[in-house]
């Protein structure tokens, strides 16, 4: 997509009424509002980057549910079950609700007995400044890097719904975050991430219930999909209503990717690393008022994210049954044909993958609904690129700044830091954006930047909670070593096609299916190279370790509640709930 | 996160929801007596109409039940 082409202005898909832009305009005005009240109560470091660690578990939980959900989310999923179907659910399903229930139930209590303000800070503490200034400096790189991701998956729903200029949209919507971050900080980000939640909700859960009257039902849809696909002469048109049955090869689904893969890179690699030491998310279960708080935000944000699937995924899946006209076998063209295109889609004989989910919004919200439906998406926007701009400044003010720059800096000095570095990351991540435009697929893209930061982290962080052996030498160079190596490999398949068949297993695999892989090996490069460079080194006396090392941290007991309060039970709950998901989308 | 003296994140919430819910059943109700030309799949169906409704009621429990007057008298029974 180039530049050029996201800048047209003059076909537009609809026209917003006077109430469509009041709602929006009153939205702008609202999240205002709320950073300029919460100004006064950001006036120390605790309260600018911790919120002043006094959140209920349900605002910590929406918060931490609410800065994944950003419109990249809404979009690129959407956009990703268009093109594999039902399989993109994984990464809502095993892809996030095990890691969030083992971050609740077992990696909390570090966290939150440590006090760290940050995961790098974690990392200091474990193992020294190495492992700190290699997690952090890749920690600020992804965040920005996201935040402009965000950014483009905006200026895509204004140039297909509104046709709006790309550099209006993207000026406007970032400089309403860098106001309310800069003046309330993360208790600002917070609250706007709960609000913005229910705005997400409410915008978009009325396409996937008007889309399944359309289509007479999930059954009839399965159907339609099942036939316009076999029409169209898709391979394995049936895999793409299928969520494991499909996973014993890699030629016989729509990703190439099989079970392992998805288990193993996905669940127990990319998840566990993105849930459970992704300091964007993380940072809001550390808000929390107690330990019990923090162990039920997480829990509350998985019951809710096992639902997300119906607001993202069932999009996409009415758009491959209900986009394409039954009489002439095309596909129905809502807008001018080069607002929704993209050279991969065109391949399949789609529309552009990450327009579905404008498209399916234009199809079904007039008046008001879709001023709605636009507040929604900008929302998403917002929380999401919140979510990293928020983290990106505790990051850079604790961890570089207050690490390498002024070790001695006052609590004053980093509140003032953080308010100038949150406007700066906002300016840097408008630049990503653009880059970001060139990618074919937003969440293929997404998916990468985790593989190369992310997995490595997870297998660093994970030692050092669970092995008191592990060294300070260790950790930094196994990190590295990982980080590298899953960069490495995406150069590697970039530059030689063929090399597909080593890093992914397989020549069918595609982009996902590929960061799963990488995921997996980098994190395994990680953990090999720590073990080994660990037992030839010397590690850190025990009395260094307490409260950073399982067997070595005591745990504060909890009051004792009753079965409903407890973090043990509702854990339960939404395991079980998932399992029974799975087997009903067999 | 609320107490006395701070207003809660769930009355912004009600707040949001209750404007834009009204504004929406609004549209719903003027779309009724004058109808669009262009109409969108499924208009008979009428949504803005029962989910600004919804929207609408919605915002208010939340807009009452955390009101600022509610959360100081909340307040001061504690203390």
């Amino acid at each position: 997509m180039t530049p050029a082409l996201l800048a047209i202005s003059s076909s537009t898909l609809v026209h917003l009424s006077p109430v469509d832009l009041v709602i929006i305009i009153f939205y702008f005005a609202l999240v205002l509002a709320i950073g300029l009240y919460l100004k006064e109560q950001a006036n120390t470091g605790e309260d600018f980057f911790m919120a002043g660690r006094e959140m209920t578990a349900w605002v910590a939980g929406l918060a931490f549910l609410s800065a994944n959900l950003g419109s990249l989310e809404l979009m690129g999923w959407a956009g990703n079950s268009y093109k594999y179907g039902i399989l993109a659910a994984h990464w809502y399903w095993i892809g996030a609700i095990p890691s969030m229930l083992f971050l609740a139930l077992v990696m909390m209590p570090f966290y939150y007995v440590c006090k760290t303000h940050s995961v790098p800070g974690y990392l200091k503490l474990r193992f020294g400044s190495g492992a700190q200034v290699i997690s952090s400096v890749s920690f600020a790189a992804m965040t920005v890097l996201m935040s402009g991701i965000n950014m483009y998956a905006m200026a895509v729903v204004m140039k297909v719904v509104l046709g709006w200029n790309i550099t209006f949209s993207i000026w406007v919507s970032a400089g309403t975050v860098a106001i309310y971050v800069a003046l309330g900080g993360l208790r600002s980000a917070i609250f706007n991430e709960v609000l913005q939640f229910f705005l997400i909700w409410a915008g978009a859960l009325l396409i996937p219930i008007l889309g399944l009257i359309e289509a007479g039902g999930w059954t009839a849809l399965k159907a339609k999909i099942l036939q316009n696909l076999t029409e169209q002469h898709m391979a394995n048109p049936g895999s793409y209503t299928h969520l494991w049955s499909t996973l014993g090869n890699f030629n016989a689904n729509p990703m190439g990717i099989n079970w392992v893969g998805i288990v193993f890179g996905l669940g127990a690699v990319i998840a566990m690393g993105y849930w459970t030491t992704d300091f964007l998310v993380v940072q809001r279960v550390l808000s929390a008022k107690d330990l019990r708080s923090a162990e039920l935000a997480p829990i509350i944000g998985a019951a809710f994210k096992m639902m997300v699937p119906i607001i993202v995924i069932l999009p996409g899946l009415l758009g491959l049954a209900l986009l394409r006209d039954p009489h002439t076998g095309g596909l129905i063209h809502l807008v001018p044909a080069n607002l929704a295109w993209s050279e991969a889609g065109q391949a399949q004989g789609l529309h552009g993958y990450d327009e579905v989910l404008p498209l399916m919004l234009a199809r079904y919200c007039g008046p008001g609904l879709l001023g709605l439906g636009i507040t929604a998406l900008i929302a998403g926007f917002m929380s999401g690129m919140a979510g990293n701009v928020s983290a990106f400044t505790t990051v850079w003010t604790y961890d570089i700044y207050g690490a390498l720059i002024n070790k001695n800096a006052s609590d004053e000095s980093k509140v003032r830091m953080g308010r100038y570095i949150t406007v700066i990351g906002v300016i840097i991540s408008i630049g990503t954006a653009y880059w970001a435009a060139g990618q074919p697929s937003i969440m293929d893209y997404v998916q990468s930047l985790f593989s190369f930061f992310i997995a490595p982290l997870f297998g660093t962080v994970l030692l050092g909670m669970l092995w008191k052996r592990a060294t300070p030498a260790g950790g930094w160079t196994g990190l590295l070593a990982g980080t590298l190596s899953s960069v490495g490999m995406y150069f590697w398949v970039k530059f030689d096609p063929n090399a597909v068949r080593y890093v992914a297993l397989s020549m069918d695999a595609q982009d996902q299916a590929q960061n799963m892989f990488r995921a997996l090996w980098c994190c395994s490069i990680c953990i090999i190279v720590t073990v080994v460079v660990s037992l030839f080194t010397k590690p850190k006396p025990d009395s260094e370790l307490k409260n950073v090392v399982y067997g070595l941290t005591p745990i504060p007991k909890t009051e004792r509640v009753s079965m409903f309060h407890s973090p043990v039970f509702w854990g339960a709950v939404v395991f079980v709930i998932f399992i029974i998901l799975q087997i009903i989308f067999w | 996160m609320k107490s006395g003296s701070h207003l809660s994140i769930w009355f912004f919430t009600g707040v949001c929801l209750g404007v834009m819910g009204a504004l929406i059943f609004a549209q719903g109700i003027y779309e009724t007596i004058s109808p669009p030309v262009e109409k969108v799949v499924l208009s008979n169906l009428h949504a803005n109409i029962w989910w600004g409704a919804v929207l609408l009621v919605l915002g208010l429990m939340f807009s009452l039940r955390f009101s600022p007057a509610r959360e100081r008298a909340r307040a001061e029974g504690k203390s």
